[in-house]
């Protein structure tokens, strides 16, 4: 019955109890939903690539899956629970900040499958994917310090936290590899949110950098490496990207770009739910996943020479198999 | 629409009758919400001639400018300037019409050169250089028409007040005023300098121009103008010649009852001394001295005055006394208290029983946003009588109020309107009843009838000479030399921070203090 | 003497926000229209979602609770001439007042005892952190409108210093404490209920928003009521009369930002203690800035802040789950939703104001139009 042949009280209840009520999905349909963190699905890094990861998802299976971008930080819980009480099979939550909601959501719903990107959370119905950013940063730090000619190269992060700082530390130790006396400058861009997307501010660092003799950059700033990139490009310089293969924004500049695969880690977490062969538990995504990588495309070909790729290969081969071993940050 | 223009008639005192009237009301009516500032105005101006415009405050006088200039919109009504109907949506309009008018606060900028405040606004062409040209000619000769001197380049910041009001005529002049409205034009100004504009207008009216006075001095209205028109509650209750009405009636027609211009008192009987000022300096907040070894003393049983003009030190000299202001230099004692060296602010100097009616009140005496009952408490709020353990004490202070807008008279009767919603007078009464309420030995009062209604003036005289005569002693500043001359029992004068001479009432003459207001050293007159 | 007439005072603080407040409903209708939803099922699920089951109204009140501590505090500020944008900084530095005292209690005394200790923390920890800024206004003349907008920057690079550096869970990715024990929670309302027997569902309201409440109390007496309130006042109204009646001006100035900061802490109290459990960053999530409008929306009185802090509330948690239950309405259209609503009750009111007090002059002397 529509609720508009209802009298007004009637009808209010009655919406009432549809939104309380009411599934999402029909007995024994499975419905995946996913809540990304504050950068929103269209932030060109992160978010997006998770995004892209749910839409392949949904381009090869048909089935339609449930979005919410929070807008602060006590939606994260509420969204969850509304998914998990409407019937929702599996939820991804997108970034570290969520891991205290899942947590308590997870609890409540043990039926439910949740999947954590970037973060920990120890329940049996908890599968916590971590990526080994410090590997593809080793590697683009050894790019970094092979195609320098001043023997000095730059690091500019966005906000200052753990992961950050684990990508800066893979980094130097990648450029210390293969130039031990190689002068690394680091710089983070804040300590508010905002450092996420301001690429004036990037370009001003990244300037900076240059005018103390470094002559690539390496970015892990979400929005506010743009600006890294375009000062690098201006300059004559290089630049590395992050998260997503950036090689394509400014060729012959972008020396190549330290990819992280969360698309990847969206869509197995959905099609294992999907297949039934999803497991809890922590789940690492490194070079031998191929969770992280170095990104060669046809836009930064002609900036690596055969010995360069060379190396780089060879450093990937051994740190998977365990020959080379990359620092890992550590949390005070 | 564009402005009548004709060329300046011959040299003719009398008013031209065969020719339309410079301006006429018809039926103006306006409306703000609940109040109706004008009823039904109607009355003309003859051409060259000087009309004076008297009323009450609140009586429509400066609404009725206000539409006449174009700010506000009559309701009903209309405006004929030289036998023409004009419709009067903006100044611009107005000025187009051949209307100028000189603001009671002068709308001039500081930092600008006479001749760049005279174009303003009308520089005429793209280049500033070309338009400057041509008003600095245009301006020498206005100035030799009209006799009305004033250094083109000078900045305007450095002139006295006179010369500032002279630029306002100027700029009215320049733009092709025919009809030039002053709005309490001699507030400011010494009586020397009243003189003066008072002659301007004169060679004003002989060229043709037509002059409006908006005053409330009866004096000058009788001095300068040629009729007369009187307004109360924003209706017209009397036009007449003045050579045909006085003072006197004048003062009825305005106040709608018989009323005393007069401060009915005996002879002062003074007392001890109560408050002594010694070598005092005072300087303002940029610095500046403004109140130069100032040295006093004030008995029990009278009233001292201070005359002066308007910013020669006796605002700083109250505010010392009061304790806004910590001088420089010397003591002020009070009951046997050195209130300087005893850092005594103006909450302790009032519990010692220094009372203080400020000269600004809605400046300084009272909180407009606040009803009438919060400020009948203020600079009281801590004594016990009205808060208990820092908790209000609600009953108490509406009480309190209640009586005092009763003993005052206050209307309306009402502690919770907001104060704001009063007249001057009445908002006047309210602080003069707090200030008096406590039986303060001495009473420091500044200007206390300046925007105050005549009825309201009768009031507040009387009730200052009856707490003289109850042997309190008041120290009055006032720049209207009427009010001093009626009141003071003794008159210091004050020039440029300087008490420049002591007159006993008795022997005081307008001619006398003006001078010395002047500057001019008692000795020497 | 030009202003347009006056309202009467039931028509100011009545009917005005309604009206204005239906002015921005029917622009986020046509917003919404034109994205392809239908604006009336889109205005239902945002009152159903905002007050239509106990959870949902749960959500509203958490969020008002946030909303009164930031609005009394900007309105405390703003009785005394001050425009305290520092909010959302005071309470983020109260909240780390919180979360120091329970992380340092929680496993040694019991909830009573920390609870005070917790207050008193909120509350000194947040008027701290606007005392500087207010010396300087005071004292130096800084303009506080400045100096407490760098005071947010401020805190905020001192609890992410603090959160990555020194308080961190040891071991762990993001820049988060530990939890607190349970002793040191605030319990749920649906808790404290439940204990008397009133089943209600759980929701992140908890014993803050009574607090929120007894601040307002504490606000309209102390403002309206109490001899410093009346000098606070006088200092904003009018500080020259403020000079003459021997108050200090700098003084109520410090007084009313230490008031102000410590209110603005009570949202510490809320987020850390009664909700999150633990410090994280960001906890205020703007709070601070959405106090100006409620405080600015409910006219500076305790009594307005309340109703416009529940309205305020209300547009976050419906607007919440309007973007959940129509994807098409995204979280960029809840935020323009949210902002015509501030537009027109807070920036806008004089729109209404002019031709209300017209329509009432009109009514009051009947055929004697313009």
């Amino acid at each position: 019955m529509h609720p508009a042949s209802l009298p007004a009280p009637a009808r209010l209840a009655a919406l009432t109890a549809m939104l309380a009520l009411l599934p999402l999905a029909a007995a024994g349909d499975f419905l995946p939903a996913i809540v990304y963190d504050f950068g929103g699905k269209f932030d060109r890094s992160f978010n997006q690539s998770a995004s892209e990861g749910a839409e392949r998802f949904k381009k090869e299976t048909g089935i339609a899956f449930r979005e919410f971008e929070i807008t602060n930080a006590a939606q994260r819980e509420q969204v969850m629970t509304q998914f998990a009480r409407r019937g929702v099979a599996i939820i991804v939550a997108v970034g570290f900040t969520q891991a205290s909601a899942v947590e308590k959501v997870a609890k409540e719903f043990p039926a439910v499958k949740f999947t954590i990107i970037d973060g920990t959370v120890d329940l049996p119905n908890v599968q916590s994917v971590n990526f080994r950013e410090q590997e593809s940063s080793f590697l683009c730090g050894m790019l970094a310090a092979l195609a320098s000619k001043t023997g000095r190269v730059g690091f500019v992060g966005g906000m200052d936290i753990p992961l950050i700082r684990k990508f800066a530390l893979g980094y130097r130790a990648g450029a210390q590899y293969v130039n031990p006396g190689i002068e690394v400058f680091e710089n983070m861009t804040g300590t508010t949110p905002a450092a996420w997307g301001d690429p004036t501010k990037g370009a001003e660092l990244a300037r900076s950098q240059f005018g103390r003799g470094a002559d690539v950059i390496f970015h892990a700033a979400g929005a506010t490496g743009i600006g890294v990139m375009q000062a690098a490009r201006d300059e004559g310089r290089f630049s590395i990207g992050c998260d997503s293969n950036q090689n394509y924004l400014h060729p012959g500049s972008v020396l190549t770009s330290a990819v992280k695969r969360v698309d990847v880690a969206v869509y197995r977490a959905f099609m294992d739910a999907k297949n039934g062969t999803w497991q809890a538990g922590p789940l690492f995504l490194g070079l031998a996943e191929n969770g992280v990588d170095w990104a060669l495309d046809e836009h930064n070909r002609p900036l690596v020479t055969p010995e360069m790729e060379q190396r780089v290969n060879q450093a990937r081969a051994d740190i998977i198999s365990g020959k080379v071993k990359v620092p890992e940050y550590r949390a005070p | 629409m564009s402005a009548v223009r004709t060329d300046p008639p011959a040299a003719s005192a009398s008013p031209v009758r065969d020719t339309p009237p410079a301006l006429e009301l018809r039926g103006i009516d306006k409306r703000f919400g609940p109040v109706h500032a004008n009823r039904g105005v109607s009355f003309a101006i003859a051409r060259g001639t000087v009309h004076g415009i008297v009323g009450e405050n609140g009586a429509g006088k400066s609404t009725l400018m206000n539409i006449v200039y174009g700010f506000h919109r009559a309701d009903a009504g209309e405006v004929w300037v030289h036998g023409r109907r004009v419709d009067l949506l903006r100044p611009h309009d107005a000025i187009a019409a051949g209307i100028g008018m000189v603001h009671q606060h002068f709308m001039l900028v500081d930092n600008f050169t006479v001749l760049e405040n005279v174009v303003l606004g009308v520089e005429g062409g793209r280049r500033l250089a070309d338009g400057l040209a041509r008003a600095r000619a245009e301006l020498e000769r206005i100035a030799r028409d009209y006799g009305l001197a004033v250094p083109l380049d000078a900045v305007v910041e450095h002139l006295p007040v006179g010369l500032q009001q002279r630029v306002e005529i100027l700029k009215a002049l320049y733009r092709r005023a025919e009809i030039l409205i002053l709005d309490e034009p001699t507030a400011v100004l010494t009586p020397q300098e009243t003189d003066q504009l008072f002659r301007m207008l004169a060679r004003l009216r002989e060229q043709g121009k037509t002059v409006i006075l908006v005053t409330h001095k009866l004096r000058e209205i009788m001095a300068v103008t040629d009729r007369v028109t009187v307004l109360r509650q924003g209706a017209v209750v009397h036009e007449t010649a003045t050579r045909e009405t006085s003072e006197r009636t004048l003062a009825e027609k305005m106040v709608g009852r018989a009323v005393s211009l007069q401060v009915e008192k005996t002879p002062a009987r003074p007392g001890g001394v109560l408050l002594a000022v010694q070598d005092l300096e005072v300087r303002d907040r940029f610095g500046v001295t403004r109140v130069r070894r100032a040295s006093f003393e004030l008995r029990a049983g009278e009233i001292l005055g201070i005359a002066g003009v308007a910013g020669n030190g006796q605002s700083e000299l109250l505010e010392a006394l009061a304790g806004i202001l910590t001088p420089s230099r010397g003591e002020i004692v009070f009951k046997g208290a050195a209130l300087v060296r005893g850092g005594l602010g103006p909450r302790a100097r009032r519990r010692l029983g220094l009372a203080h009616v400020p000269e600004d009140r809605l400046r300084m005496g009272t909180v407009a946003a606040f009803s009438a009952q919060a400020n009948a408490i203020l600079g009281y709020h801590d004594q016990p009588a009205y808060n208990r353990g820092g908790l209000l004490r609600g009953t108490a202070i509406q009480a309190g109020c209640a009586r005092k807008m009763r003993d005052y008279d206050v209307r309306p009767p009402d502690p919770g309107l907001r104060l704001s919603a009063f007249s001057g007078g009445n908002q006047q009464k309210l602080v003069l009843a707090r200030e008096i309420d406590c039986d303060p030995q001495v009473l420091l009062v500044g200007q206390p009838t300046r925007g105050v209604d005549i009825g309201a003036v009768e009031f507040i005289h009387r009730r200052l000479v009856r707490l003289r005569d109850a042997g309190k002693a008041l120290l009055l500043v006032s720049v209207e030399l009427d009010e001093i001359l009626g009141l003071a029992d003794r008159i210091l004068v004050m020039f440029n921070g300087e008490i420049v001479g002591e007159v006993a009432s008795a022997d005081a003459t307008e001619g006398k203090l003006g001078l010395m207001m002047a500057g001019v050293k008692e000795e020497s007159v | 003497m030009s202003a347009p007439g006056r309202l009467p005072r039931w028509a100011d603080l009545g009917l005005l926000p309604i009206v204005s407040l239906l002015a921005a409903l029917a622009a986020s209708a046509a917003i919404i229209a034109i994205v392809g939803e239908s604006p009336w099922v889109a205005l239902r699920l945002m009152a159903a979602g905002a007050f239509g089951s106990q959870e949902a109204a749960g959500y509203t009140l958490y969020y008002a609770t946030n909303f009164i501590f930031t609005g009394l505090a900007v309105a405390v500020a703003f009785h005394a001439g001050l425009f305290n944008i520092g909010c959302e900084g005071q309470a983020y530095v109260g909240g780390l007042g919180v979360g120091l005292v329970c992380l340092g209690l929680d496993h040694h005394w019991p909830f009573w005892a920390i609870l005070p200790v917790a207050m008193c923390a909120a509350a000194g920890f947040g008027a701290a952190w606007a005392f500087i800024p207010a010396w300087l206004q005071a004292r130096r003349g800084s303009h506080i409108v400045i100096t407490t907008i760098m005071f947010n920057f401020i805190a905020s690079a001192l609890m992410t210093y603090l959160l990555v550096e020194v308080l961190i869970k040891p071991g762990q990715q993001s820049p988060e404490t530990r939890e607190f024990a349970s002793a040191a929670c605030l319990p749920s309302l649906s808790a404290l209920l439940g204990r008397l027997g009133l089943n209600v569902s759980a929701s992140p309201l908890n014993l803050a928003f009574l607090f929120a409440l007894a601040a307002a109390a504490f606000v309209w007496v102390f403002i309206w009521h109490t001899r410093w309130g009346y000098e606070l006042r006088t200092v904003g109204q009018n500080p020259s009369a403020a000079v003459y009646a021997g108050i200090s001006p700098p003084r109520m100035m410090l007084i009313a930002m230490l008031l102000s900061g410590a209110l603005a802490g009570g949202l510490g109290l809320n987020e850390v203690m009664g909700v999150q459990h633990r410090l994280l960053l960001d906890f205020p999530g703007g709070a601070g800035f959405v106090g100006i409008a409620v405080a600015l929306m409910g006219r500076n009185h305790p009594v307005g802040i309340f109703l416009a802090a529940v309205l305020f509330g209300a547009l976050y948690q419906g607007g919440s789950q309007l973007s959940f239950d129509l994807p098409r309405i995204n979280r960029d259209m809840v935020v323009v939703i949210q902002g015509l609503v501030i537009l027109a009750c807070g920036a806008l009111e004089n729109l209404f104001r002019t031709p209300l007090a017209a329509l009432f002059a009109r009514w009051r002397h009947p055929g004697e139009g313009e």
